[in-house]
């Protein structure tokens, strides 16, 4: 564990990217094997099986460290993580440990075996000889989902410097649904072809946002114009006469979507699509919201299908006839889709997204102002000659996505940050005039510089009313400009509304709190915005 | 929080010292401990802008905290006292103790008929060698701050925090980097100042360092040699070198000019991985002139008091907690604002 701890530790310490591929790369030349492939697997969010609950772990610690349980939970509150909290409540470590990475891990899978009594003797007993790195760590294997700036990409980076295999290839192979108790190292580095894993996914291909104005990126018929769907992006697989669907996330999601399975049979082998999966009826997509309910759900009934139907709205062509057409340009590639969907009858799964033909960027802005009614979130920008590329790139693909919507608002409420926050209040409840009340609508975290969060925090030091707990509310005066992505209806809120992605634009100090919208405005914007999503 | 203040002030309508909105109030003397709002007479526990302001019509301090009010607040009436010399004002002895913070920082003891008093101000219970050692102060009301009043605050000794410091500078310094170091101008510099090993090169300071260090020495206290940045050094001294630095002048362009660096910051605050990571700070190492959790709930041992009174930090945790020891504990909101005001009173540090 010491070696990983180091491991942690430098890339902790550096939010600079040479550094933490530097360090990884040390680690990899140095580590064993199996230290290796489970430091890859923790880094793609491949975590051992969850096999003790937090409430259990609260409970020992707060024993082991002699305080109260609520005064554990307090702890947990400021510092925003239960396993960070528990390393550093826990008293100094008796002895140390030699074991490795692998070797914890294996004691926190055979966890999942014991009784509660034994549980507790295995991850105290841990603790004992662990430091307070090493137990973090130790405790985010049980808990699960540790960050450390380091995503798949600078691993791949990392590991293509110590193994000396080209990065793409080794981006190919560490996707998929492999784990360390599956493969071995020299298996997932030195697998020769796709077709090892058939049901291995392409890195996708992601757009930044388009900061600048969309006519400095040259002649239009340079760039291919569509929707940008609200779904979730999705790679379609059908090799074998099977078919995997991957979500962006990396997650087989084949499962999920039994409205895709005819496809392993409708659509040749060898084929790959890069597409959205879209909720939509009656030939026109549907809310975002409609697909939300079925994102947390493993299994999906009758009725679910029913009411949140979905299609597959088709970007790209990744594969075709088991060839990787990625490098060949955007237009060839587009062709070979369409050609593809003219010869092939999906029976309506499968849909092309339509490209909007312009001839003026004034063209494309207008169709872009008539997003939101379409239930996209702007407009995707692809260079025709471009080549499918791996992870965020800047140039060839853009996303322009719509203005968001806003409304002045009062800040009411405010919380201390979790983890990195912890010190700050950045978790607010804004308020719009009811008459001469102030009702609270939503909550907003994120916006503010770090200079604007420090002010606001010795602001809502001084100007707290009251407490609730966590929460303390303040004096009605600070007006903030909320923007957000779409409003519907909720019988959760208490304000009769849900609004998605809000987050802090501007601090308005121009404006006197009596000048913020009112309940009415939002009504009205659900009226125009939120009608179909009921 | 009003009416918590309004209650206190009537329940202890009666009491040696009570909390008003301009500060902890004497009546019988009529005077002030570390006021937030103009008044005529103030006690000052130490020379931190959360404690120390403008504006009183006379100041009451230590001898060796004097200098550095007086640079700070400028022409100001100041009378300075030795520890545990007695002032008496109708009656009421009042008394300055070692708190251990920064040098020349007190604990205000107040008795007047037996009934005891402690003000602590800000306070730590580690000796680190150039600050007045702290000494407990038995009373039966008891004043104290909560800065890191949770239980996962506890410090590792500083001679591993220095160590691990010197270690980073010596890294750097192979590697040609600057290694620049932020803390408070007033305390946590001179604090890091001592510790340093100026066997492996050279320190330079900002401005508002260096002019706090002037005042020091001047009053006799010995520090480390150091070389204030200024426009005539050439930039090609710097690498290799350690750069003291207040932690507003990180964001500034001033940090251009030491080319390829790597930043480190100390304060108690870097416990936490989240603050470390807010910071920006390549290393963030453990050291703080507050008391951690087991150091407060040492302090509170040995003055031997029943009543708590807990006035910034993590107030309502902290005496819940108290209470829970059978303690009669109960918190109070004041303008003190602990470690958090001396990392970011950043246009104070900016001004020399």
């Amino acid at each position: 564990m010491q070696q990983f701890a180091n491991l942690f530790r430098r890339l902790d310490r550096t939010t600079k990217t040479n550094a933490k591929v530097a360090a990884l790369a040390d680690y990899f030349r140095e580590a064993d094997d199996q230290d290796k492939l489970w430091t890859m697997a923790l880094l793609s969010h491949r975590r051992p099986k969850r096999t003790v609950n937090s409430k259990l772990l609260r409970g020992w610690a707060a024993e082991l460290a002699g305080i109260d349980l609520w005064l554990l939970e307090e702890s947990y509150h400021v510092v925003g993580d239960l396993a960070e909290s528990i390393s550093l409540v826990l008293p100094p470590p008796e002895r140390s440990s030699d074991r490795s990475l692998s070797e914890w891990i294996a004691i926190v899978e055979q966890l999942g075996t014991y009784d509660e009594d034994g549980k507790r003797e295995a991850v105290t007993d841990a603790w004992r000889e662990l430091d307070t790195t090493e137990r973090y760590l130790f405790n985010k294997l049980i808990t699960g989902g540790f960050r450390v700036g380091v995503s798949q990409k600078l691993m791949t980076r990392a590991l293509s410097q110590a193994t000396e295999v080209e990065e793409t290839n080794l981006a190919h192979r560490l996707m998929g649904n492999w784990t360390p108790h599956t493969t071995t190292f020299d298996e997932l580095i030195n697998s020769e072809s796709a077709t090892d894993n058939i049901s291995r996914p392409y890195p996708f291909y992601l757009a930044y946002q388009l900061e600048q104005e969309a006519e400095s990126l040259g002649t239009p018929d340079e760039w291919q114009a569509e929707h940008k769907w609200d779904g979730i992006r999705g790679q379609l697989i059908v090799r074998d006469g099977e078919l995997f669907v991957w979500s962006r996330g990396e997650e087989l999601v084949t499962d999920k979507y039994p409205e895709y399975h005819p496809l392993a049979e409708l659509l040749p082998d060898g084929t790959v699509i890069d597409g959205e999966i879209l909720p939509y009826a009656n030939g026109h997509p549907l809310g975002f919201n409609v697909l939300q309910t079925r994102i947390g759900r493993k299994k999906v009934n009758k009725k679910l299908l029913q009411e949140a139907p979905i299609v597959l709205m088709a970007y790209d062509l990744l594969e075709v006839g088991g060839e990787d057409i990625r490098a060949r340009p955007m237009s060839e590639r587009r062709e070979l889709l369409e050609e593809l969907l003219e010869t092939h009858d999906t029976q309506g799964i499968v849909l092309l997204s339509p490209i909007y033909e312009f001839s003026d960027w004034k063209d494309l802005a207008a169709e872009r102002e008539t997003a939101r009614e379409k239930h996209s979130e702007g407009i995707m920008l692809k260079r025709r000659n471009s080549e499918y590329k791996q992870g965020r790139k800047k140039g060839d693909w853009w996303k322009w996505k719509v203005d968001p919507l806003t409304i002045d608002a009062v800040l009411l409420y405010a919380q201390r940050g979790h983890g990195r926050r912890a010190n700050l209040f950045t978790d607010f409840t804004f308020g719009v005039w009811d008459g001469d009340t102030l009702v609270p609508f939503t909550k907003a975290y994120s916006g503010l510089t770090d200079k604007e969060f420090n002010r606001i925090t010795a602001w809502v030091r001084k100007n707290t009313i009251d407490r609730f707990g966590p929460v303390r509310s303040v004096k009605p005066h600070h007006v903030f400009e909320i923007g957000f992505e779409g409003i519907r209806k909720s019988t959760r809120h208490k304000s009769g509304v849900a609004l998605r992605f809000p987050r802090m634009l501007r601090w308005r100090e121009d404006k006197p709190k009596e000048e913020a919208n009112t309940k009415a405005d939002l009504l009205a914007m659900l009226e125009m915005y939120g009608g179909e999503d009921l | 929080m009003g009416n918590l203040l309004l209650f206190i002030s009537v329940t202890n309508a009666m009491a040696l010292l009570e909390f008003t909105d301009r500060g902890i109030y004497c009546a019988r003397a009529d005077v002030y401990i570390d006021p937030w709002k103009p008044v005529d007479r103030a006690l000052i526990t130490h020379g931190h802008a959360d404690h120390s302001r403008w504006g009183m019509k006379a100041y009451l301090s230590t001898h060796s905290a004097g200098p550095v009010i007086k640079y700070r607040l400028g022409d100001i009436r100041l009378q300075t006292v030795g520890y545990g010399e007695v002032t008496t004002i109708n009656g009421v002895k009042f008394s300055f103790h070692p708190a251990g913070h920064i040098i020349g920082s007190a604990q205000i003891r107040v008795e007047y008929k037996g009934e005891i008093w402690v003000a602590s101000g800000d306070y730590k219970l580690e000796d680190d060698g150039l600050s007045e050692a702290y000494e407990p102060v038995k009373c039966q009301h008891f004043i104290t701050e909560s800065t890191f009043g949770l239980p996962v605050y506890r410090w590792t000794p500083q001679e591993e925090v220095f160590a691990d410091i010197n270690d980073w500078w010596r890294a750097n310094a192979a590697e040609g980097k600057v290694s620049v170091l932020t803390g408070y101008a007033l305390g946590k510099a001179q604090r890091l100042l001592h510790g340093l090993d100026s066997s492996i090169g050279r320190i330079y300071t900002h401005g508002a360092i260096e002019n706090t260090n002037e005042v020091i020495r001047a009053q006799g206290i010995k520090l480390p040699d150091t070389i204030r940045v200024s426009k005539e050094i050439n930039k090609k001294d710097y690498p290799g070198q350690l750069v003291l630095s207040t932690p507003g002048a990180v964001g500034q362009p001033w940090i251009k000019k030491f080319g390829q660096i790597s930043l480190g910051a100390a304060s108690g605050w870097m416990t936490l991985r989240g603050a470390r990571r807010r910071r920006g700070a390549d290393r963030g190492f453990v050291l703080s002139d507050h008391c951690d959790w087991p150091q407060l709930l040492e302090a509170i041992d040995l003055t031997g008091a029943e009543n708590i009174y807990v006035t910034h930090g993590y107030t309502a945790i902290f005496s819940r907690h108290l209470r829970t020891l059978g303690l009669n504990a109960v918190e109070l909101e004041t303008e003190y604002e602990g470690e958090l005001a001396e990392m970011e009173t950043k246009q104070e540090t900016m001004k020399g």
